[in-house]
């Protein structure tokens, strides 16, 4: 695999290095002359120095033939030129971005961008998750849909906890895909009864999320 | 969005013209070039912010103008303008002729001030239009 990656700062030189590592080839934009010396240093001569949303810089780093863009500079707005540049100009196979803003993926998503790394947003998981059962954790949202894989811890207190599947009143175009009891999965069926500890995983549509929250927790 | 020398006078221009304008600027000094008579409304805020814009109004906007001083800041919020609130009128200033290109054919309307400013200075000079450079 042929990786360009926009931006050798911490985030690019590690990418680059673990790439390196298991074969792959890859070059490093970067535009500050100290940093893309210090590159070549360590990992050799992987480096073109230069700004990599210059259309003449992605064509010196061979854009029209990489499998993979990714743009990993400190700031969205670069990020973003540099992955449409390279699709839309150069014919990318696929572009990478890093985020900075969450509320920026929607935009990257809409404008064609083929995958994004938010590390905002994984802490917030992260620390949603350290929360027990306080919340439905967002798992992920299926792509260009608005529905989302959420997961919830269910309580004692939970108003679903000791019904069975059949006769709960789920909110529309939501479903509960699988449960995991005590470290095992398994598809839960009508006759599934809903037990404190029981961690529910569901899909539903963004609107309805409220609903099912209300449902899985007491208040 | 963007409160510089081409912002500012753009916003006094539009104002005189009797529109209803809102500058968006990242720093409060900026606004000082509107003058203290300036009838329009400034907001401190950056543009590519969905939220900002949104307070700013864009969502009954008839017309936005990305005029800042970074290309890529332009770009993103111009399509942010287009795409997200669906502003009709949505101008960009992009200073790299190459990415202008680019982003045109994204569907963006692009004014580069690189071109205009080489093409004046060219016309002036030589009192001849100035054709397209061969690349």
């Amino acid at each position: 695999m042929y990786a360009i990656i926009a931006g050798g700062g911490k985030v690019g030189f590690f990418l680059a290095r673990e790439l390196i590592d298991q074969g792959h080839e890859v070059l490093i934009v970067e535009n500050i002359g100290d940093r893309a010396e210090f590159i070549a240093n360590e990992l050799g001569n992987v480096v073109l120095r230069g700004n990599a949303d210059e259309a003449s810089t992605l064509a010196e780093a061979g854009a029209e033939r990489a499998d993979v863009v990714i743009a990993v500079t400190g700031d969205d707005e670069d990020n973003l030129v540099i992955c449409q540049v390279a699709k839309k100009r150069f014919g990318s196979q696929r572009t990478i971005a890093r985020i900075n803003d969450p509320r920026n993926e929607g935009i990257f998503r809409m404008l064609g961008i083929d995958a994004t790394v938010n590390a905002t947003q994984m802490m917030l998981s992260v620390l949603e998750q350290e929360i027990p059962h306080a919340n439905l954790v967002p798992l992920l949202r299926l792509r260009n849909t608005d529905i989302e894989v959420v997961e919830a811890m269910l309580t004692a207190r939970s108003r679903v906890t000791g019904s069975a599947l059949r006769d709960v009143e789920l909110p529309p175009e939501s479903t509960i895909a699988v449960v995991i009891r005590d470290g095992s999965a398994f598809f839960p069926n009508g006759n599934t009864v809903l037990e404190a500890g029981d961690e529910v995983v569901a899909l539903t549509r963004g609107v309805h999320e409220p609903r099912l929250r209300s449902l899985f927790f007491a208040d | 969005m963007g409160c510089g020398r081409v912002g500012a006078r753009l916003a006094l221009l539009l104002v005189q013209g009797g529109h209803e304008v809102t500058v968006l600027d990242i720093k409060s000094s900026a606004f000082s070039r509107l003058g203290p008579d300036f009838k329009g409304t400034t907001m401190l805020g950056n543009g590519i912010d969905q939220e900002v814009v949104r307070r700013a109004g864009i969502e009954r906007a008839d017309a936005f103008v990305a005029a800042t001083q970074g290309d890529n800041r332009n770009i993103m919020a111009s399509q942010i303008a287009q795409h997200v609130f669906g502003v009709k009128r949505v101008v960009t200033r992009i200073y790299d002729p190459l990415r202008s290109d680019t982003f045109a054919a994204l569907g963006l309307h692009a004014l580069s001030p690189t071109i205009i400013g080489a093409n004046a200075f060219f016309e002036e000079l030589t009192g001849d239009a100035a054709p397209p450079l061969a690349v």
